[in-house]
This record gives structure tokens, sequence and C-alpha cells, in this order.
């Protein structure tokens, strides 16, 4: 292997099949590499993320394949290698945390240091319990403290260990925005000094936004894509992917013309006669595509709009509008239907409402091809 | 009295006895993923259909001076198994088996499996795991096993008479003695005896389902 891998990463190539009647075999065949800071590991429900954490911490056998943590292999299929999940030194906090209910929350956080002896173990539990700002949850079991309380105890009992690698899976679902914030501050603040890489598991799109540094988009088994979350999630390249990263809008297009100059095609939405103009894309005219729009991107004016820079202005009548929490939901049908989102007040101040006519404006850039 | 002190020491040992063979069972059962499984559940479960005359006769001609058990019995203590107390713990254990077993399994089966992760993850072996996870969280189906195993054993009467017949103080059990007060009509006595198994089998039973709907329990509620 070249001199420059790090060390410390985290290498897998995994294969494993998932036999079941008709259309719920599944297979995950994957190859990912995660560097020291945390990685992002996104995709929709049963896209094999929680598979794949499995086969890393040994609780599932790959059928084929290479795992590779802190310079040690952990799996080998080839050679025959298959470390038993105690001793891989792999860090896992599962979504339902699985703290052990009969324990304290120091017994907890000691469970994994039983090795140790007395005066080491109090020492690390001391110091991880601090970090994490949970020592004064010692005495208490896991039934009587509260669920950003339970997490953070969560993330102390499993990093206490020194573990190679930290497995997160959809850790923080249930937190409001400012509670999740804080965990994963002290999460970073902790492996500032440890460097070890970190996999965390999440299908919020929120998530990705507040925390990525790194995302590996995974769909249907496989990687769909890698690096930045701009560049892996704002240029979804499959279907599903851009359902689940909150694409609304997901429309069929025949291209009409590509203006390559300018780094623009035309395109006609569906079988009407809507045409829009969209980033080039590896099409030429005839070809068929998928254009992706988010429903919070979409402008909507009551009066026909001039003197803006966005190229793409449709006329169309309001279906339905729905108020959901703060946010309220048009639906929009200009030939093609189109959901929109917009808040409350616009919808006071241009008093919207179903049957109402309206023009919906779209930035080029806006409009996002899918594979 | 003797016969219910004869009783009483009889159902602790096997009860005490089946917590220590049930867990080992109880553990693979709750946790393989063997297909022929089910054979190995249908066996622990025979007891429970078999009319305990059926089980005592096979029990008895297996522990009889030519049968396999007690030809190694008398060669290990020089002396037959049937008819002793020994060879009514023996008999007893195999017919209360399921009544040990069966809360057991379910007990294990209850307990989440991201935990026995959670614990595996965090470097604990099996043994451990069973000691510091499973087992505890347990402790309603434990409790219930040896409670159900000793009460089961303490009324038995078709088993204990063909293995052990009916010697005073060594194999007169509290039900094999109100039987035979009833043959030579001592009701008065007999109802006595009754009368006390009867209480002590709901005293028991109640404890049984109090842990189970965590009326008492070993720890506070979550």
């Amino acid at each position: 292997m070249a001199g420059e891998v790090n060390a410390t990463m985290l290498i897998a190539r995994i294969r494993k099949e998932r036999r079941g009647a008709g259309a719920s075999s599944f297979v995950l065949d994957v190859r990912i590499e995660v560097s020291p800071g945390i990685t992002i590991l996104f995709g929709p429900s049963g896209a094999g993320k929680s598979t794949l954490l499995d086969c890393v911490a040994g609780l599932a056998r790959p059928d084929e394949g290479r795992i590779v943590a802190g310079g040690d292999v952990l799996f080998d299929s080839a050679r025959g290698i298959n470390l038993p999940a105690p001793k891989r030194r792999t860090a896992y906090v599962f979504q339902t945390l699985a703290l052990f209910p009969h324990l304290s929350g120091e017994e907890n956080v000691s469970y994994g240091l039983m090795h140790l002896g007395e005066e080491e173990r109090q020492e690390r539990v001391e110091a991880i319990l601090k970090a994490f700002r949970v020592e004064k949850l010692r005495k208490q079991r896991p039934g009587e403290i509260s669920g950003g309380e339970k997490q953070r105890i969560a993330l102390a009992r499993s990093l206490v260990t020194e573990p190679r690698v930290l497995l997160l899976d959809e850790p923080l679902t249930g937190l409001d925005a400012e509670l999740k914030a804080a965990i994963v501050d002290d999460l970073r603040a902790w492996n500032a000094a440890k460097g070890i890489p970190i996999l965390y598991v999440t299908h919020s799109r929120e998530e990705v936004d507040a925390l990525g540094e790194r995302v590996i988009a995974l769909d249907n088994g496989r990687v769909a894509s890698a690096g930045a979350p701009m560049d892996v999630l704002d240029a979804p390249r499959r279907k599903k992917l851009a359902q689940a990263a909150g694409f609304e809008n997901l429309l069929g297009a025949t291209v009409l013309d590509l203006r390559e100059a300018d780094g623009v095609m035309r395109v006609r939405l569906g079988e009407s006669a809507c045409e829009i103009e969209v980033p080039l894309g590896y099409a030429t005219s005839g070809n068929r595509v998928q254009v992706a729009v988010r429903a919070g991107d979409i402008l909507l004016a009551t009066k026909w709009p001039h003197g803006l820079s966005a190229r793409n202005v449709m006329e169309g009548r309001i279906v339905s509008l729905e108020q959901r929490g703060t946010m309220a939901i048009a639906r929009v049908d200009c030939g093609v239907a189109f959901v929109v989102h917009v808040t409350p007040g616009a919808v006071r101040a241009l008093e919207l409402s179903a049957g109402h006519r309206v023009w919906l404006v779209l930035k080029t850039h806006s409009c996002h091809l899918v594979e | 009295m003797e016969a219910l002190w004869l009783s009483m020491k009889l159902a602790a040992c096997v009860a005490a006895i089946l917590l220590v063979i049930g867990m080992p069972v109880a553990y693979w059962l709750a946790y393989t993923n063997w297909r022929g499984k089910f054979l190995l559940e249908s066996l622990v479960a025979l007891p429970l259909v078999l009319p305990p005359t059926v089980l005592g006769f096979y029990a008895l001609v297996a522990m009889g001076p030519r049968g396999p058990l007690g030809k190694l019995w008398i060669a290990l203590f020089g002396h037959g198994l049937a008819f002793t107390f020994g060879g009514l713990i023996l008999a007893s254990v195999l017919y209360s088996f399921p009544f040990a077993v069966q809360p057991l399994v379910a007990s294990f089966e209850g307990v989440d499996r991201r935990l026995l992760d959670a614990s595996a993850v965090l470097g604990a072996g099996g043994l451990r795991t069973f000691c510091r996870v499973i087992l505890p969280l347990s402790l309603p189906g434990v409790v219930t096993a040896a409670v159900l195993s000793f009460a089961h054993t303490l009324g038995e009467f078709g088993v204990v008479l063909m293995v052990g017949g009916n010697l005073a103080g060594v194999t007169r059990t509290v039900s094999i003695d109100i039987y035979d007060r009833v043959q030579s009509l001592e009701y008065g006595e007999a109802n006595r005896m009754a009368l006390l198994l009867l209480a002590i089998s709901f005293a028991v039973l109640s404890l049984v389902y109090a842990v189970n709907r965590r009326v008492w329990t070993p720890w506070p509620a979550k």
C-alpha cells in the first residue's frame, strides 16, 4: 500500500449478500476509505448503512472483503482472518444507544475497561465523563436521565476504550439542533486529540449540512458518490438519493437543445409545453433526463415577474395549499405538477389560496440533473 | 411432618440442580440459529404432556439394577439408584425440566439483542456478557424458573411413586403421604397436609406472578 496512506484510516471492502424471498434479497457491495475526523454515511433507509457498520464492528460477517482499521487487519476473507467483535476495538453507538438499563452511568462507562486495574479504570472514566460533561450522572441509571444525557453517556462508554474507529448509527436522532450541535462539538473536541476515523450514519439532510466534512452516499448497497457534502448532495446522480436529500420535485424531461457557450441547455418538462433552462449535462438533444428541484428553491409570484436574473418563469395555478408547521406546501399545476414551499407570512401577504393563478420562478442552477 | 420436610428438601435440591443445568440449555435454545432447534425444544417440553407414570416407568427401568443408569450407579457407589433419594432427585429433575428451562428461554430471548452487541463491541466475551448483562436482566425469569420447578417438584406424585416407592424418611414425599392417609381413612391428617400444600403452592405462584408483573423487582422501575 502507498506510503502516504494514514495508519489510522479505516479501509473497508465489503460484499455481503442477504438472501430473502424475491425483492427482499439485497447485496451490499462497497469500498470505502475513512480518514480521521467525521465522515457521514448518507442514504435512504434500506441502503445498507447499518449492515456496513455491523460488518466493520464484527457483528455481521461479510461474504467477501477486507477491513483494515488503525493499521490492523480486522477481516480478510482471502486470508481467512475474522477478528471477533470483542477483539476489534471498534466503538459502536447504536441508534437505540443500547445502554445497560441495570447499570449506573459510571458502570456503563467502565463496562469496556474490565481488563484494566482499578486505578487506571477510575482515571479513564473520570476523564471521559468530564469530556462529555456527564460527571453528575455517574450514579443514575439510563432510565432516570434525558435523551441527550443518554447519548452523551453512550458516546463516553464507547470512546473510553480508546477504539481504533468510531461507528455512529444515527445516534442523535430526536434531539433538537442546539443540543445536537453541543454534543457534536464535544465529540470533535475529544477527537482533536485522538484523531480516529468516525463514521456517522444519517439519513437526515440537515445533519449532513451541520456535520459533514466528507460524505459517502450509499444507495441500494452501492456507493453512489463520495466527497464534500456540496458535491455529493447538490448534484444528485441517483433518483432515490435525490428524494432522500430533499428534492421534492423530480421531473422527467426531454433535452431540446444545448447552448454549450452559456453552459446551459433547454429541456421540455414531461409532456407539457413547459420549457426550462438547466445546467449543461452529458446529453444530446432528444435525450430523456431527470430534473430535481427543491421545493424551497422555487419562487412564487402572483403577478408576471420581470427584471429578474432567473431564466425560468412558468405560469400555473395553485391546486392545493396545505399548512404544515411553520411551512406552507403549495401544489402548483404548470402543465407539470410542482411542489413549492412558502412561509405562512407569504401566504398571508399574497393572499394565496387554491385556484389562484401564479408564476413560478426557477434559477437555472437550482435545477439539478439526475443521472 | 417428616414427609413435608422430605418434599421440601427434594424440591430445593431439584430447583438448584435445574438452575445449573437449565441455564446453559436455555442459553443455547435462546440464541442458536440451528434449524433442528425445534427437536430439542420438543424434547424439553415432553414432560409437560407425558403422563408422570410413563416418565416414572422409564426412569425406573433405566435406574434398575439392569438398566444402564443403575449399572453405572452400582459401579460408582456400590448401591442401586431406584428407591433412593438420589434416584428421586434424578427423576424429578427430568420431570420438572421444562418448568425451569422454558421461563429461562423466554427471559433470555427477551433481552434486547443490541445490548449483547454492545457488550461484545466493548470487548466482553460470551461468559462475561451472560453474567453481566443477560443474567441480571433475566432475573425475573430466573426467579420464575426456580420457583416453578420447586413448586412442581413439591406436588409430584406419579413419578415419585414409580421411582421412589413409599419408604418413610427416604422417598415418602408429602403427596404420597396424603394418598396413604386417605387410603387408611385418616381424613383429618390428610386434610391438614393437603391444606398446607395448597397454601404453599398458592404463596409460591403469587411470588412468580408478582415478579413478572414487576410488583416486586430487584431493581427500581425504568
